[in-house]
């Protein structure tokens, strides 16, 4: 590991982990004082926020390589994973927190919701979809897989769209942020059409 | 009808004490404001009882839905105070003998306002307990003289985009102004009330000041805030959810455990306040709770179509 990167890896892992610790602090108020940090129904409060913060960070994976091709700066494809493994950690924290403290551990409710609620259905086609991504995720696996490993890491892109979908499809009104998630989205693969048409 | 019933509870036991001192202050503000409701007393004896605790008013006022300040549920806490409410005009037109525009405080002026203890149940599932003031729909709206052809009224809340960043938002998809509509024998019954103030204060402005209407057998877009237009029609006016996604949200609306909604299923509620670990959730009850007074409105009705 270049020294520069000793150094810079502790740091983005920090980073990534500010929302955590600012959702930690604000959990640990709910037993000071109920209903202020995190609102009137703080259970929908920690959901949203987990999940806003697993669609940027599922973004931001994909930035890095178009970062690195736009500034021609091959170093930043070693903070890939780190930032691939704190979205997926995001999303499944996002899942439990629902399961937790919307649905309150009520499988009667749990159930009926992934399979009657569409928008619920998608977001857990997202999250199977990272599971495997998440498990291949080590060296070991990179290597042992080859040039399928590629192959299998392109189910990013339909569990994004699966997750981007979940958000605009819950959303009643007030589209600046999902829209904006989406338009970044757009970008990023406009970006790889025209790396790819460029290569072949 | 259960609210003409006496209090069957002590009215101590479902109203906490400091609002019985706010409550003489709210009486006060009235007779000394501008807003010249009847001053005498809140009227007693129409509160309805109701073995349910109060949501705390802090939690009333401050998560609600009201899009015109914002689609976060802290927005109209955060934006609203940019609201004037006075003067408040509002114009009355359609099927009715009293046309015209007149000022809020002549529409309410010797009405009695009465407290009102509802519980309000929102589409998205979550629920409280609103000690709500408010004058009888029906004596309001027969102030107003509708003619024989008049079968609903159309209620539009304020358009200004100047004080309401809801409706200046380039991503906001409803056609402002928000509209919503009831059959006449809807708005005519006793428990839909024009609501001026909460937990006896003055209606607070993120809540619909200076006056909206509560209808608390129906999901809560229906009781439509900050209203500045009252229209008598023939045929049945359109609703602003509605308008926007006609599969989700129907013009009755009427709460219906039994009807799931595409995102939201309807069989249960949580009740506000909850905390991450108690999410109080509760079962819905058909028409809100208030079946025994308002389920002869849609007899012979199919509710499942007509939701």
């Amino acid at each position: 590991m270049p020294a520069n990167a000793r150094v810079l890896k502790p740091i983005v892992f920090l980073t990534l982990s500010l929302p955590l610790g600012w959702l930690a602090y604000a959990i640990g108020q709910e037993f000071n004082e109920p209903g202020i940090a995190l609102g009137a129904d703080p259970g929908e409060a920690v959901v949203h926020f987990l999940g806003e913060w697993t669609i940027r960070l599922l973004l931001l994976t994909l930035c890095v390589s178009t970062v690195r091709r736009l500034i021609r700066a091959p170093a930043v494809i070693g903070y890939r994973r780190m930032i691939g493994l704190f979205a997926f950690s995001y999303a499944v924290m996002h899942m439990f927190s629902y399961i937790g403290f919307l649905a309150g551990f009520e499988w009667q409710v749990i159930r009926q919701d992934f399979v009657e609620r569409a928008y619920i259905t998608v977001s857990l086609g997202a999250v199977a979809l990272l599971i495997p991504l998440a498990l291949t995720s080590t060296r070991g696996w990179q290597r042992r897989l080859g040039r399928r490993w590629r192959q299998l890491h392109l189910l990013v892109y339909p569990a994004i769209a699966l997750a981007l979908v979940h958000l605009l499809w819950l959303t009643k009104d007030g589209y600046a942020e999902p829209l904006l998630y989406c338009a970044i989205f757009a970008g990023l693969m406009i970006e790889r059409l025209a790396d790819w048409r460029r290569r072949t | 009808m259960l609210i003409r019933k006496p209090d069957s509870i002590p009215s101590s036991e479902i109203t906490p004490e400091s609002t019985y001192v706010s409550r003489r202050h709210f009486v006060r503000d009235l007779s000394i404001g501008s807003v010249g409701l009847a001053a005498s007393s809140i009227a007693r004896a129409n509160t309805l009882p109701l073995d349910e605790p109060l949501t705390p008013e802090r939690i009333i006022t401050s998560y609600n839905n009201f899009y015109e300040f914002g689609t976060d549920k802290g927005d109209p806490v955060r934006h609203a105070h940019q609201l004037t409410t006075a003067p408040w005009k509002v114009k009355v037109s359609g099927e009715v003998a009293k046309p015209g525009e007149y000022d809020y405080e002549d529409l309410v002026k010797g009405l009695t306002p009465e407290e009102r203890i509802y519980r309000f149940r929102c589409v998205e599932a979550w629920s409280m307990v609103v000690p709500w003031t408010g004058i009888p729909l029906k004596a309001l709206l027969q102030r107003l003289e509708p003619t024989g052809n008049a079968k609903y009224v159309e209620f539009t809340t304020l358009l200004r985009p100047s004080e309401m960043p809801g409706q200046r938002s380039l991503f906001t998809s409803i056609d402002w102004p928000y509209v919503e509509g009831l059959r006449l024998d809807e708005a005519y019954h006793p428990l839909s009330i024009m609501v001026v103030g909460l937990y006896g204060k003055l209606l607070p402005k993120q809540n619909g000041a200076p006056w909206r209407l509560i209808v608390p057998w129906k999901y809560g877009f229906k009781s439509i805030k900050s209203i500045v237009q009252i229209r008598f029609t023939e045929k049945k006016p359109k609703n602003t959810w509605n308008i926007l996604a006609p599969h989700e949200y129907g013009f009755y609306a009427n709460v219906n455990p039994a009807v799931s909604h595409p995102r939201w299923s309807q069989a249960s509620e949580r009740r506000l306040p909850t905390t991450l670990f108690n999410q109080n959730r509760i079962p819905t009850l058909a028409f809100n709770g208030y079946g025994e007074e308002v389920a002869s409105l849609y007899a012979g009705m199919n509710l499942r179509r007509n939701f």
